[in-house]
């Protein structure tokens, strides 16, 4: 739209003004990283960097560490392969399936994660798989599929059905086709669904509390003890590189996307 | 796989691995979670609805936990509007930078922010050490383990989530219509008014009710920047399994809230079609 005068730079102005609340309360985990002090505070003159020394050399830490990036990385195959074969499935089948199957395979996003939470607890004491390693993963696992679904399924959309129906004519099963004309044509979704199934694993809290306790001790759940009993100036030092990398990979995403002809804002 | 595929849909095997985890360990679990509020299958009884509808201390949470969801998404939609607006009609490069300062905390770990806004609102955080430094107040402000700190890191969670849908439908929109009515003689407000608008209100209405769906599950948030005084929903749900061990009260407020979310959602899709918005955002 045309608006002329003092009303656009005044919007944009606003606009930015908003873009700061959002990007800058995060900076303010730094100084407290680097503050040489036992409790999370603000540096008096001294900055050290042995928070990020307790971060990354401390047995608890570093074995969360290792318990979030197994558990993310297990549950991501997981769930990048049902929920990639689920999305070519629903892509496929009859409208009124493809609808009931894809509303259920949308209940784990749209549902309160504290209702999730005491259902997999309850459910997870009932069959064993409460406070494993397993149990953990497959929580995880459902609940980044229906990311997945949705990543791969707009990766679909963009695929020309007749590709399918040509490899199937000339004799290949739906396995063969899935991997020979399928997969290849939308890997670039399927990467990006890996990404965001990571994440969700990586960044879960509510659902991993109820359903571990001392078997799986996951990085979110450690900084979430640290930040409740607010003593533990660690979780500014984690706070900072998980910043790092968010913004590391929101970066080398806008990067991709620009160099990639441009589909969708 | 068999070689003869079923009748028609040869595809269907695809969806059941998926189909059946979901099935069976998740909305089987719900499932349970709704029959314990019953008080279980064998002996059905409505004791714990009753009390949620009876028990004052309840009435308070969850009137505490729709007016700071209420307020929260008035704030992020309008916030989200004005960004959503300003990416839409700036320059390539601007828009750019703008997205990336949207985008980089809508990726950050909640716990992250959370944490920041702790370091920031409380007693002797920035915020209050730079206001009593500079002499303008006597006291540290009450900034946050109140219902003020809440609305804050929840807004600051909720704008990216308003803003991405209601900038798509902007992209979307018909330069020419607006054109039209210029050229006619509407005045850039005027225009802003009758056309944009309203041609902009049903993505407004439908990121406003994610919005507010997103919010009602809150936990981490109120949680941390709650600091115990300010309780919400998931929260007290959680007190009630954790440290009252009452399961039954706790799964009949779990159905409570999962129907209002179920019953928001139904109305998303009727506005914008659910696909649609998940797609978009």
């Amino acid at each position: 739209m045309d608006l002329r005068g003092w009303a656009r730079p005044m919007i944009f102005a606003v606009a930015w003004v908003i873009a700061l609340f959002l990007l800058l309360p995060g900076l303010v985990t730094i100084p407290v990283a680097f503050n040489d002090s036992r409790f999370i505070a603000l540096p008096q003159g001294a900055w050290s960097p042995r928070h990020f020394e307790t971060l990354f050399t401390s047995a608890p830490w570093l074995s969360s560490i290792a318990d979030s990036l197994g558990v993310a990385l297990a549950s991501t195959v997981l769930a990048v392969c049902l929920g990639t074969a689920c999305a070519v499935g629903l892509w496929r089948v009859r409208p009124w399936l493809a609808g009931l199957v894809g509303a259920i395979m949308l209940a784990p996003m749209i549902f309160p994660p504290i209702v999730s939470a005491l259902a997999l607890y309850r459910a997870w004491v009932a069959i064993g798989l409460y406070d494993t390693w397993a149990g953990v993963v497959l929580a995880h696992t459902i609940l980044a599929i229906p990311y997945v679904i949705i990543a791969v399924t707009t990766s679909l959309s963009m695929l020309d059905a007749r590709l399918e129906q040509a490899a199937r004519s000339l004799g290949a099963t739906p396995l063969r086709t899935m991997i020979d004309v399928i997969l290849p044509n939308i890997r670039t979704g399927v990467a990006t669904a890996a990404v965001f199934a990571f994440i969700v694993s990586w960044d879960e809290i509510v659902v991993t509390m109820f359903v571990s306790s001392r078997a799986v001790y996951t990085l979110p759940r450690r900084m979430w003890d640290g930040i409740r009993e607010s003593v533990d100036p660690t979780v500014a030092a984690v706070a900072v590189v998980l910043m790092a990398l968010t913004a590391l990979g929101v970066l080398a995403a806008i990067v991709v996307s620009l160099r990639r002809p441009a589909r969708n804002p | 796989m068999a070689k003869r595929p079923l009748s028609g849909e040869p595809y269907v095997g695809f969806l059941l691995p998926a189909a059946l985890l979901v099935c069976g360990l998740f909305l089987i679990p719900i499932g349970q979670l709704v029959a314990l509020s019953f008080g279980g299958l064998d002996a059905p009884t409505l004791r714990w609805y009753e009390q949620v509808a009876a028990t004052d201390s309840i009435h308070r949470i969850l009137l505490t936990t729709f007016r700071i969801v209420g307020l929260t998404t008035v704030i992020a939609v309008v916030l989200g509007y004005a960004v959503a607006y300003a990416m839409a009609h700036m320059g390539e490069r601007q828009r750019l930078a703008l997205l990336l300062c949207v985008l980089v905390p809508f990726w950050l770990s909640v716990l992250v922010r959370a944490l920041a806004w702790l370091i920031l609102l409380r007693n002797n955080g920035i915020v209050n050490e730079a206001l009593l430094g500079s002499g303008l107040i006597a006291a540290p402000l009450p900034l946050v383990r109140n219902e003020l700190g809440v609305v804050i890191g929840m807004v600051h969670y909720l704008v990216p989530y308003a803003v991405f849908p209601i900038f798509a439908t902007m992209r979307g929109l018909d330069g020419r219509l607006m054109m039209a009515a210029r050229s006619v003689g509407a005045s850039p407000f005027r225009t802003f008014i009758d056309i944009y608008l309203p041609l902009t209100l049903p993505a407004l209405f439908g990121a406003g009710l994610l919005v507010f769906v997103f919010g009602l599950g809150f936990f981490v948030t109120p949680a941390i920047l709650g600091g115990g005084r300010v309780v919400m929903l998931s929260e007290y749900v959680s007190i009630s399994v954790l440290q009252t061990l009452r399961w039954g009260l706790a799964a009949a407020l779990s159905v409570v809230l999962l129907v209002a979310t179920l019953a928001l959602i139904a109305i998303v899709s009727r506005v914008t079609g659910v696909r649609r918005m998940l797609g978009a955002s």
